[in-house]
């Protein structure tokens, strides 16, 4: 369906630190260069939606993933307007996309480049209709009375 | 267990998620449902219950959180949930020997200082309170943030 996966770039943190290095291992998660931001800069404009998640959609790993997915779902968001990337399969992208949203947790969503929230923020914006309303108006669905119409036309 | 006190305009409660514990600790407030436990305005005070300092047997991070709330937000009502059991099962979770027991927990925070900001804002606010903590054992932060007015708390005494 619409599985992806951002490939590391050739920055890479050296997991062997000692416990002696946590401290420049802190700095070093935080510090992002210039071409794995740019890497994550394509990611969030690859695609109208792009879910950064914990597990795929098939199989989320995170019940906060799993919901994300699931409200994306109920949007009936179309597979060729999303795009996910499982963050537990690339701890480089896991710790990269927190600092580039300056958000420290998983699931994110950008929509047209633009980062939305997590999973609290999407759930409340699903229930208030502002959800709706996002995906309408950066043409990831269509409206709803568009379709009601064709309905009464054709009834 | 459930812990409370009231302290001034707020009274805060910590929630162990725990079933059994839960179930004990509803017993113990005064005619408060389970449910009604998760947002307290200020004017309802347990004061039966209320006692001088936290309970002993909450963890550091769960003592930070409330401590750097409480005074950054002042807030009128202030609820944490300990998820952690309910994630226990996780690889990352079990690969850390369960974890540290502190590593998700929701929060329910009512104050003024939310006052025209977006829900993102918010959460930024209470992410960067909290971020040397997210840095190290804390996992997961769900978030429920309100004013006093969208919490339905008058802000009249009574």
């Amino acid at each position: 369906m619409f599985r992806a996966s951002l490939r590391s770039p050739i920055f890479s943190l050296r997991s062997s630190a000692a416990q002696s290095l946590i401290a420049s291992r802190v700095i070093a998660a935080r510090y992002l260069s210039q071409e794995a931001r740019a890497q994550i800069q394509n990611a969030v404009e690859s695609s109208p939606v792009v879910l950064f998640m914990k597990g795929t959609p098939d199989l989320p790993e995170c019940g906060f993933s799993r919901a994300a997915v699931q409200v994306l779902d109920l949007h009936r968001v179309p597979p060729e307007k999303m795009k996910t990337y499982n963050v537990l399969a690339d701890s480089e992208l896991r710790s990269g996309i927190k600092e580039f949203s300056d958000w420290p947790t998983i699931p994110q969503l950008y929509v047209n480049g633009e980062f939305v929230g997590g999973c609290d923020i999407l759930l409340g914006m699903h229930q208030s209709g502002e959800l709706e309303n996002l995906l309408v108006a950066n043409n990831v669905i269509p409206k709803v009375e568009e379709e009601t119409e064709v309905q009464a036309a054709s009834a | 267990m459930i812990s409370c006190c009231s302290h001034a305009q707020y009274i805060y409660c910590t929630v162990d998620s725990e079933e059994e514990t839960l179930n004990k600790g509803s017993e113990a407030v005064h005619g408060l449902h389970k449910s009604q436990t998760r947002v307290l305005p200020a004017f309802r005070r347990i004061s039966a219950m209320a006692t001088a300092s936290p309970s002993p047997s909450l963890g550091p991070i769960e003592s930070v959180i409330r401590s750097k709330l409480l005074s950054s937000l002042q807030p009128a009502a202030l609820v944490i949930h300990n998820d952690s059991y309910q994630h226990r099962h996780h690889a990352p979770m079990r690969a850390q020997d369960g974890g540290s027991g502190e590593t998700h927990f929701s929060l329910e925070i009512v104050s003024d200082e939310f006052k025209g900001k977006t829900t993102m804002q918010r959460h930024r606010m209470i992410y960067s309170l909290l971020s040397e903590e997210l840095d190290q054992g804390l996992h997961s932060l769900s978030l429920k943030t309100k004013t006093r007015a969208e919490a339905g708390i008058d802000t009249a005494s009574t």
